[in-house]
C-alpha cells in the first residue's frame, strides 16, 4: 500500500511540474542557477573520480589479463568499454544521486518546513513547477555532458598509467582504446543518463517537497532520495541495457 | 469580505471544525483567538485553501472557495498575502529580491517599476535601505516579519493573513508589528484575519474577534466587549493572567 501512495503522490507531483512555466524569464534564469549549482559544481567530483577509475580499471584490466594468448591490447579495450558502458553512465550517476540528489531533497524539504513553498502557493505560485522543473531539466542537459568528460577523463586516467608506470605501454593501451569502437556505446551511456538524470532530480525532489515536519524528517527525506534513487537507477539500467543492447 | 458559512473539517473523523461560521470584514483586523487545540489554524488554513473542507461554503466577496477549479484558486491567490508565523521568507533571495519575487511572477510592470514598488513597502514598514541587499538570516526576526509583510502587500492584495505574527517576537517588536498590520488594514482597506493567541495584540488591534473553542465557535465580537462579555470560556482564555484580571476588575 504504502509504495502505491509513493507512485500516486510521485504521479501527481509530476503532473504539477510538467507544465509550462508561468512566466517564462523566471524559468530561464532558474534553468541557468541550475545548471551552474547541479552540472558546473559537479564537474569537480566528476573529474577526480573519473580520472582515478580510469587508471584502476586499466591496472585491474592488466592484472586479469596475463596471458599470451590474449592480444596486448586488450587492456586499453576493456577500459574503454567498461568506461563507456558501465562506469561513465551509471555508475557515475549513482555517485552524482549522492551528491545532487542530497543536495536537492534536502534544499526543497527545508523550504517546505519553513513553510516557504507554501508561502508560494498562496501568492498563486505553481511552486513544484518553478522550484522543480528548472532542476530535472537542468540536470538532464548537464548529464550527457558529465558522462562525455568522464569518459574522455577515464581514458586519460588510463593512459596515465601507461605513460608514469611500466605496467602497459603507451602505445598498446592507445592501440587497445581504438580498437573495434562501436559509437552507439556512447549513445547507449547518453541515453542512460538522460534516464537516470530524469529519475536522480525527480525523485529527490519528490522526497523533499513531501517532507514533513522538522530537522529530522529533511535528513530522512534526503537518504530516501539517494537510497531510492540508487536503487531505481539500477532497476532500470538492467532494463534499458537489455532494451538498448 | 470573506463568509464563513457553517464549515465542518475533521481528519480521519476527528472533527476540528464543527459547523463554524463567521463574516470577516474590510478594512478591519479580524482575529481568530483561542487555545492551543482549539482549530485556529485549521480554520485559517481552510479560509485560504489550504484545506479542503468537509462541508460549508467559504465566500471571498460572494465567490464561493469550494466551487473554484485549481487555476481560479491561484488567480484567488493571487489576491491575498500572507505572513507566517516564521516569516517563511525565500532563504536564497535577498530582502530586495524576496518582496520582487511577487511582481516578478505576476505584474507587468518594467523592472524599474517594480522596484521602485518595493522599495516604496520596504520604507513602508520602515526597513533601513542598508539592509535591503542582505540576506533573510542577516536580519533580525523583528526585521525579517516586516519583510514579510512588504512582500505579502507588494501585489496590493485584498486579503491579508496572518498567522501567529508575534510569534518568537519581544513585546516591543510586537506592538510595532501590530501597529503595522492595523495601519495597512485601514490604509489599503483589506480584510486582515490574524490567527493569535497573544492577548496584547488581541486588546491592542482586535476590530472582530472570533473565539473557537474545542472547534467551534464560542463567542464573536470586538475588544471593547471582551471587557464586558459574560462567556465564561471567554473570560476563562482571555483574563487567565493575572495582570488581565486585574484590568477586567478595574475596567469594572
Amino acid at each position: 500500500m504504502q509504495i502505491l501512495r509513493h507512485i500516486g503522490e510521485y504521479t501527481l507531483l509530476m503532473g504539477k511540474v510538467l507544465r509550462l512555466p508561468d512566466r517564462q524569464r523566471m524559468f530561464w534564469r532558474q534553468y541557468s542557477r541550475e545548471l551552474e549549482k547541479q552540472g558546473l559544481q559537479s564537474l569537480p567530483i566528476v573529474l577526480i573520480i573519473s580520472i582515478f577509475i580510469g587508471a584502476i580499471l586499466t591496472i585491474q584490466a592488466k592484472t586479469n589479463t596475463e596471458n599470451p594468448l590474449l592480444p596486448t591490447y586488450t587492456v586499453g579495450l576493456l577500459t574503454r568499454e567498461t568506461l563507456l558502458l558501465e562506469f561513465s553512465s551509471t555508475i557515475l550517476c549513482l555517485i552524482l544521486a549522492g551528491k545532487v540528489g542530497s543536495n536537492i531533497a534536502s534544499e526543497i524539504g527545508t523550504m517546505r518546513i519553513t513553510e516557504q513553498i507554501d508561502a508560494m502557493e498562496i501568492m498563486g505560485v505553481n511552486s513544484a513547477n518553478y522550484l522543480i522543473l528548472p532542476k530535472i531539466l537542468a540536470f538532464v542537459t548537464m548529464m550527457p555532458m558529465l558522462v562525455i568528460i568522464s569518459t574522455a577523463v577515464g581514458l586519460v586516467g588510463g593512459w596515465a598509467v601507461g605513460a608514469f608506470t611500466d605496467i602497459i605501454t603507451v602505445h598498446d593501451y592507445l592501440i587497445g582504446v581504438q580498437y573495434a569502437f562501436n559509437p552507439y556505446y556512447v549513445w547507449y551511456g547518453i541515453i542512460k543518463s538522460l534516464v537516470f538524470a530524469f529519475v536522480i532530480t525527480s525523485m529527490a525532489s519528490y522526497y523533499g517537497y513531501y517532507a514533513r515536519g522538522g530537522a529530522l524528517e529533511v535528513g530522512r527525506a534526503s537518504t530516501n532520495a539517494v537510497v531510492n534513487s540508487n536503487i531505481m537507477i539500477l532497476f532500470l539500467d538492467l532494463i534499458l541495457s537489455k532494451l538498448l543492447l | 469580505m470573506i463568509e464563513a458559512k457553517d464549515i465542518v473539517k475533521s481528519f480521519e473523523g476527528n472533527v476540528v471544525l464543527d459547523h463554524v461560521s463567521a463574516t470577516l470584514r474590510d478594512g478591519e483586523v479580524n482575529m481568530i483567538i483561542g487555545q492551543s487545540g482549539s482549530g485556529k489554524t485549521v480554520f485559517m488554513k481552510s479560509l485560504i485553501g489550504l484545506h479542503t473542507i468537509d462541508s460549508g461554503h467559504i465566500l471571498y466577496d460572494g465567490r464561493d472557495l469550494a466551487k473554484m477549479k485549481e487555476r481560479e484558486i491561484r488567480e484567488l491567490h493571487r489576491e491575498v498575502g500572507m505572513l507566517f508565523q516564521g516569516s517563511a521568507l525565500f532563504d536564497s533571495m535577498t530582502v530586495m529580491e524576496n518582496v520582487l519575487f511577487p511582481m516578478e511572477m505576476f505584474s507587468r510592470q518594467t523592472r524599474e517599476e517594480m522596484e521602485e514598488r518595493a522599495a516604496f513597502c520596504l520604507r513602508r514598514v520602515e526597513m533601513p535601505e542598508h539592509v535591503w541587499h542582505l540576506m533573510p538570516s542577516e536580519i533580525s526576526g523583528g526585521q525579517q516579519k516586516r519583510v514579510a509583510i512588504a512582500r505579502a502587500i507588494v501585489l496590493e492584495p485584498k486579503y491579508l493573513f496572518c498567522d501567529e505574527p508575534n510569534s518568537g517576537l519581544d513585546p516591543k517588536t510586537s506592538l510595532v508589528i501590530d501597529a503595522l498590520i492595523q495601519d495597512i488594514t485601514r490604509e489599503y482597506n483589506i480584510c486582515t484575519i490574524v490567527n493569535s493567541h497573544d492577548m496584547n495584540s488581541i486588546m491592542e488591534i482586535g476590530d472582530n474577534i472570533i473565539f473557537l473553542k474545542g472547534g467551534k465557535k464560542e463567542w464573536q465580537g470586538s475588544r471593547h466587549e471582551i471587557m464586558s462579555s459574560e462567556n465564561e470560556a471567554l473570560n476563562d482564555f482571555v483574563f487567565a493572567s493575572d495582570l488581565f484580571k486585574k484590568v477586567k476588575q478595574a475596567n469594572n
